[in-house]
């Protein structure tokens, strides 16, 4: 079970996802920034992705607004098909489908975010620390990583929340141990790749403090590939959340969150609408994400970037 | 390792298997402990735990009173069924698709696939599975889906455990067409993901190959594209596919937890949530160890291809 090679999580990036975010450090950063703020009209996915993720974000900041109802209110009409009065209908408890999609971008988007940048933050700090100060430092974390990547992903983000209890905070929590691991791999990897070279040599030799080198001298190096690597993992994160409450162990019943009203949608398998709505929330966030995420790595490819500026 | 870990999970094994009422009458929680070794000491436990793992024993689940190895038995090979049928079907279309797409490469067909295998690898497996079920099973009525066979139907005699494989040694044909219809579309549902994996790295793969020196030799020699294709392209860019498929077998056996729930399933994925709902600590040992296991035989298995599409890695 102690294998070296990480046994794989889905959320781990593949190798694939890791070249190209090292990629991004090298002589790339300069060229994919340009090929980027171009011509943006050359990659119809890339506008696409960003106008729906623009999209979605304001539904989010102006749900109260747009909604045509309380997404907690439960009226008399139960499990109606959609109509002009209740755009998709209502479900079981006679709550209006379209608000509790319009409201739940209001918990997926952030919560995915905020999930990215915790796994980032920790991933990247417990990374260099490995990485810069190697020995048994770096053992220690390393297992650490090991003993994560021995379980599958969501079977472990099951059991951990199952055990802290069910809950959206949780949820966050158990998905944050799940996929810190892959962030610290490939910045201990970076840290190991430059930290005998002359830069570091000689901020060392001027006194400088490990973390002063870290933050300072190390941080240009891992930055650029770090950044790539969470916006290619936003999309999972929406994924995994709506997972998690989908299997009841998100968010707590009367909050309209995606996954878990998909769930609702299977108890009453006959009324389609109830999850079909709220199924496609999802797909169109984590598409728009994925669209943004695909041309950034396109873009920061050595290997396809001649195609995209050409 | 999982072995640790699963004690470092900071619930009390105590009290999601017994009642409330039973966890505060010390008398029970104390006999509790002792029936299932939870009042000896960790390392204790361990060696006990190892010990017993090399006769083939899991531990008794707390949640069903089977063994473990019991319950494994009975699943395993459920969710093996499904998740090979999804990955021969996730190789023969992302693979497919991934070499038209990098043949036709940024023409219309390249755009297409590539919308398709973001969308894959995008769509909320949970939710495919349930609308695949209401439109194509319940509504249009095309195929059968929920449970491996028809309700109240007749398993076949066990031999691999796989009802396919069974029905057929048994010569039961109206069995077998049952189990393969029913297996059909979770396949599919599951392979989802997969598919969009594969198609984007086989892409990658085969343009790389079409960059070579020798692509271009064996064009100007005259062969017909087709030839180039199959003898000189496909053979190099199937070791980094290889590579791939065995990453996304792992995350397919991920994805089971969630399609088995939708298609009642009675698989791995299915026991694993409810052993993780119930902290059932030996049942999640028990999963973690087999999966543990198929990753180690899977990496054999990549290992063995290598050399099979690469002469060069033989060893004689």
């Amino acid at each position: 079970m102690s294998a070296p090679d990480p046994l794989v999580v889905p959320a781990a990036p593949l190798a694939g996802d890791v070249d190209v975010a090292v990629a991004a450090s090298r002589a790339g950063e300069d060229r994919a920034a340009r090929t980027l703020t171009r011509s943006p009209w050359k990659r119809p996915l890339a506008v696409i992705g960003a106008v729906v993720i623009v999209a979605w974000v304001l539904i989010a900041v102006f749900a109260p607004a747009l909604a045509p109802y309380d997404p907690l209110a439960q009226g008399s009409s139960k499990l109606l098909e959609p109509s002009a009065e209740h755009l998709f209908g209502t479900d079981n408890l006679g709550r209006d489908v379209f608000s509790r999609v319009l409201y739940g971008s209001r918990l997926s988007i952030p919560l995915a975010l905020l999930l990215v940048v915790l796994a980032t933050v920790i991933g990247t700090t417990l990374g260099a620390v490995a990485g810069y100060f190697g020995r048994w430092v770096d053992g220690g974390i390393m297992r650490l990583t090991d003993l994560v990547f021995a379980f599958p992903g969501i079977i472990l983000a099951m059991a951990v929340t199952a055990a802290l209890g069910a809950g959206l905070r949780n949820a966050v929590l158990a998905l944050v141990i799940v996929t810190w691991p892959s962030y610290a791999r490939v910045v201990r990897g970076l840290v190991l790749s430059t930290r005998e070279s002359d830069h570091i040599s000689a901020s060392r030799l001027l006194g400088s403090s490990a973390l002063r080198t870290l933050a300072v001298d190390v941080r240009p190096t891992v930055l650029g590939p770090v950044l790539v690597l969470s916006a290619l993992d936003v999309g999972n994160a929406v994924l995994l959340l709506s997972g998690l409450s989908f299997l009841g162990l998100g968010a707590r019943p009367p909050a309209p969150e995606w996954g878990a009203m998909v769930s609702a949608g299977a108890a009453v398998f006959d009324s389609w609408w109830v999850g079909l709505f709220p199924g496609l929330a999802i797909l169109t966030v984590v598409l728009a994400f994925n669209f943004l995420g695909d041309t950034l790595r396109d873009a920061l490819d050595p290997r396809t970037a001649r195609a995209l500026r050409g | 390792m999982s072995f640790l870990l699963t004690q470092a999970v900071p619930g009390d094994p105590v009290t999601a298997n017994l009642g409330q009422r039973a966890s505060e009458d010390p008398v029970a929680v104390a006999a509790f402990r002792a029936a299932n070794g939870l009042d000896k000491s960790l390392p204790e436990q361990y060696v006990t735990y190892l010990g017993n793992l090399l006769t083939g024993d899991f531990g008794t689940s707390q949640q069903t009173r089977n063994p473990v190895a019991a319950d494994l038995a009975e699943k395993v090979p459920a969710t093996m069924e499904l998740a090979l049928a999804a990955i021969v079907v996730a190789i023969v279309l992302g693979v497919g698709f991934g070499i038209v797409a990098a043949l036709y490469r940024d023409r219309w067909p390249d755009q297409l696939l590539r919308v398709l295998s973001l969308s894959g690898v995008s769509v909320p497996t949970f939710w495919l599975a349930l609308i695949a079920y209401y439109w194509i099973s319940f509504k249009l009525d095309l195929l059968p889906a929920g449970g491996r066979l028809s309700p109240g139907a007749p398993t076949p005699p066990q031999v691999t455990g796989f009802y396919t494989i069974d029905s057929l040694l048994a010569g039961d044909w109206a069995t077998f067409g049952d189990a393969v219809s029913r297996l059909i579309l979770p396949a599919l549902v599951l392979a989802s993901f997969t598919v969009g994996v594969l198609l984007r790295f086989t892409r990658a793969a085969v343009l790389e190959v079409l960059g070579e020196e020798y692509v271009r030799a064996a064009r100007a020699k005259g062969l017909p594209e087709l030839t180039v294709v199959r003898r000189h392209v496909l053979r190099p860019a199937l070791l980094s596919v290889v590579t791939v498929t065995g990453v996304a077998f792992a995350g397919l056996l991920s994805g089971t937890v969630l399609v088995e729930q939708i298609f009642g399933w009675r698989g791995l994925g299915a026991y694993a949530y409810t052993s993780a709902l119930a902290l059932d600590l030996p049942a999640i040992m028990g999963v973690s160890v087999v999966v543990a296991v198929i990753y180690i035989l899977l990496n054999l298995v990549v290992d063995l291809l290598y050399g099979v599409i690469d002469p060069r890695l033989r060893l004689s």
